[in-house]
């Protein structure tokens, strides 16, 4: 059972108070764009055994959108963060690296 | 190696077992097979054993990180069918139901394949629309399915309370041949079978790199050395998009954890198989009397082979409503595996873009009854580059938009 904090309105909610959306920092592809960028937007997925970077809704709450930064593989959160952003803030990344030195996903690292 | 027959079991009996030979050798690794297929669960397997049997090819490995079976072929819920919506979905699958019908024979290997019928509850006006449409669908493909009323839903499963308050029971989709089997002795058949051909199982190696030259895979370093290959099969179900990393390239499909559970042993309450899709459950009886629960998918990213436990609350409340007597049931046990789910639900039998490598994942939540029929076919297409049940299942379908959608269709919980 994931506990996530909700950085919109602040609280700590255990994972059936909140609904995962999927894959973080997608760019959304759209008219103009070529066959591979709209196969990358739409199936190509980062599926990694270990960080991942994922939205969420508190669904069961204050109802916002938000990004939290995650292990695949412990289960472990690393933090949570705003999601009016297009990379995970320094913060999320320092704490990432403390406990999983050396790891990169996409282009952050 | 030593054939099983009712003459073996009287011989043994005289001679207190002790002419009984371990089923599959365990060699160490050869410098150079024809053939690597990474992991040894029930689609890996197959596909070296049709490779073998079909094709000739006998100078194969099967590599598998842990234990033969271990991963998602030990933790499903072991029902086959072959009532899909696509003509591509229902080539394979009833292709691989009917290879399952003479499995035992085939194998010399019993793997109590028990077709005692599979039945899909209908328990909204939706559902029955769609279910009509797959029957409609399964009679032009040749696959025997039926739509029955709720009447006789009762007769043949007279544990089921059709006037749930929630999700009453309007009908079903009934493949009489489906059932079920035992999953661990399909995969102990195929590798016994395999070993008989002289094929190399190799358990506790774990795959740690896959070696390229000029775009071409010409071996993998393994946590038992470095083996060279010329033909490379990754079926490594949950972990492919990992071992797709390890060789540069990226695949369309995400893994996320999917649990079951099962009951203390009862008496024979239910000789059919039921799935209720709207709940997000299934439910079968095993030959040792527990009832084994099928749940949903946990929604997000996992790696963990456990699954959450409010899924299992879900799961069980829902499913207490069609069947009032589980509510009396201690349950056991509970395990999760991870299911590789791709965006239209149906597999990927493919080559990569390295030449010489070859994927067969995205089996999701249903690659169990799949086990003879993918082998088969991708056994075809790992020896003649080609096969006519593997052409519609590329992973580059997505961006050509000729998905093979069966996220209605397919079982439960995407």
């Amino acid at each position: 059972m994931l506990i996530l904090d909700c950085p919109c309105c602040g609280v700590s909610g255990e994972e059936t108070e909140f609904h995962a959306g999927g894959e973080a920092h997608l760019k959304r592809h759209s008219v103009g764009s070529t066959d591979d960028q709209f196969e990358e937007y739409l199936f190509m997925r980062e599926n990694p055994r270990g960080v991942h970077f994922e939205r969420w809704r508190h669904n069961n709450g204050c109802g916002k959108w938000f990004h939290a930064a995650r292990c695949t593989q412990t289960l472990e959160v690393f933090g949570t963060y705003s999601a009016q952003t297009y990379e995970p803030p320094k913060e999320i990344k320092d704490a990432i690296s403390a406990k999983r030195p050396g790891w990169s996903w996409r282009n952050f690292s | 190696m030593k054939r099983y027959s009712a003459f073996a079991i009287a011989r043994e009996a005289l001679r207190y077992h002790t002419g009984w030979e371990r089923a599959w050798r365990s060699p160490q690794p050869k410098s150079k097979y024809d053939v690597i297929i990474v992991g040894a669960g029930g689609h890996g397997l197959a596909t070296a054993y049709y490779l073998g049997k079909n094709f000739g090819i006998t100078n194969v490995a099967v590599i598998e990180k842990g234990w033969l079976g271990g991963g998602n072929t030990g933790r499903n819920t072991t029902i086959i069918r072959s009532n899909y919506l696509q003509d591509p979905s229902a080539a394979i699958y009833e292709k691989s139901r009917s290879l399952y019908e003479t499995l035992s024979q085939d194998l010399n290997y019993n793997i109590m394949f028990s077709p005692r019928g599979v039945l899909m509850l209908a328990q909204t006006q939706h559902e029955i629309r769609g279910y009509k449409r797959t029957a409609h669908a399964n009679a032009l493909q040749g696959v025997p399915t039926e739509w029955i009323e709720p009447g006789r839903v009762k007769e043949i499963c007279p544990i089921i309370e059709l006037n749930g308050p929630r999700y009453p029971v309007l009908g079903g989709l009934f493949q009489a041949r489906g059932g079920t089997a035992r999953h661990d002795a399909v995969a102990w058949g195929y590798a016994r079978a395999c070993s008989d051909m002289g094929m190399d199982i190799i358990q506790q190696c774990e795959v740690t790199n896959v070696r390229t030259e000029a775009g071409k895979v010409v071996g993998v370093d393994t946590t038992k050395g470095a083996i060279d290959c010329d033909k490379l099969g990754g079926i490594v179900a949950g972990h492919s998009s990992v071992l797709a990393e390890m060789a540069g390239f990226r695949l369309p499909m995400e893994s996320v954890a999917l649990q079951a559970l099962v009951s203390e042993p009862i008496k024979p309450a239910m000789d059919i198989v039921v799935m209720a899709n709207t709940v997000h459950g299934y439910l079968s009886q095993s030959d040792k009397g527990e009832m084994v629960i099928g749940g949903g998918t946990d929604g997000y990213n996992n790696y963990t082979q456990r699954g959450s436990f409010h899924h299992i609350e879900e799961t069980v409340r829902a499913l207490i409503e069609t069947f009032p007597m589980l509510s009396r049931l201690k349950m056991l046990r509970q395990w999760g595996g991870i299911v590789d789910v791709t965006g239209d639900r149906s597999p990927m039998l493919t080559k990569t873009p390295i030449e010489g490598m070859f994927m067969n994942c995205g089996w999701g939540t249903g690659g169990f009854k799949a086990i003879p029929g993918s082998g088969w076919a991708m056994a075809e297409l790992m020896a003649k580059g080609e096969s006519p049940l593997t052409d519609e299942f590329s992973m580059w379908r997505f961006k050509e938009g000729k998905f093979i959608d069966e996220s209605v269709a397919a079982g439960v919980a995407h």
